[in-house]
């Protein structure tokens, strides 16, 4: 049982791990358990379409776009055009980070640059479908401010992201 | 074409069960986490931010809910500053998919941009709020 465990994946443990922690709240209260799982039964009707989508998006990425290609517009040699890409595809990118980041993933293993996915990542912030919200909560002049500095910082942790991460090798865990 | 399928469903093969843990994850914290936001905030102008921004960290959901989040805080008398790092990190900061960027970018990654994100997220609600107070 015990090498049984010890051979699964990191993924796998993970699951059962959670599993565990359910099993051990149960004991303690019904109730908070019996909720969370209507929570995530809901949550998953609603991943289920959305990881369909994604399903094509990565089937597309892997048929059609050729490596060269992202390492043009987002890679290492993509230079200024890359940031500027990458600011604009964060702002357009919807969707939760369990969809995004398979998706970034694949692009990364084309050979997109590290930091222009965290410049992507951050400017998932400045969601224009969101800004008449933001604007009715908290006024028109701390929207725009506040969504410049998000661009402009977004550049920056790019920047110092790229200084503390060398180029990985992340297919190795999958 | 069959290659690029089989390599799609591979890849989804494997995130399923940490999807699937996550999700749970996510839905046990919700249970203890809704509505609390409030208790959590002391009125110091300096530990605010963090409270804010290490709350922010933790929730997770569409940008919209912190947006609304927020504005509850706000009314309630936390600082502006405090609530936009709390919305700052609620999409750029999240502890729970940790292991979820770990196994699609890479563990360095992983920590290293959630670190900084943390960091920027109060930088960024700082500027803000100043930059608003000096444009008056």
């Amino acid at each position: 049982m015990k090498l049984e465990i010890k051979k699964m994946s990191g993924r796998t443990k993970f699951l059962i791990y959670v599993l565990v922690l359910y099993g051990v709240i149960s004991i303690f209260n019904q109730d908070t358990i019996r909720a969370a799982l209507v929570y995530f039964a809901l949550m998953l009707s609603k991943v289920i379409p959305v990881l369909g989508m994604v399903f094509g998006f990565l089937f597309l990425t892997n048929l059609f776009i050729k490596p060269e290609w992202i390492r043009k517009h987002i890679g290492a040699e993509s230079g200024f055009r890359g940031w500027f890409y990458a600011v604009i595809g964060g702002i357009v990118i919807s969707g939760p980070p369990y969809i995004i980041y398979p998706m970034l993933g694949e692009l990364k293993e084309h050979g997109a640059r590290s930091g222009l996915l965290a410049v992507i990542l951050f400017n998932r912030n400045v969601k224009p479908q969101f800004l008449p919200a933001m604007i009715y909560l908290f006024g028109i002049k701390y929207t725009v401010i506040l969504s410049v500095y998000i661009i402009l910082f977004s550049l920056l942790s790019g920047k110092i992201l790229e200084f503390f991460v060398r180029e990985e090798n992340t297919s190795a865990g999958r | 074409m069959k290659e690029a399928f089989l390599k799609t469903l591979s890849l989804f093969k494997n995130v399923l069960p940490m999807l699937c843990g996550i999700l749970l994850l996510m839905s046990l914290l919700q249970q203890f986490f809704q509505h609390q936001y409030r208790a959590w905030f002391t009125g110091n102008y300096f530990l605010d931010p963090l409270i804010g921004a290490s709350a922010g960290a933790i929730s997770f959901g569409i940008p919209i809910t912190s947006y609304i989040a927020g504005g509850e805080l706000l009314r309630s008398g936390v600082s502006l500053i405090a609530v936009t790092a709390f919305i700052m990190t609620w999409t750029t900061v999240g502890l729970i998919m940790i292991p979820l960027e770990t196994q699609f970018l890479g563990k360095r990654f992983a920590v290293a941009r959630n670190l900084i994100n943390f960091v920027f997220a109060i930088l960024v609600a700082i500027a803000t709020v100043y930059t608003v107070e000096m444009v008056g």
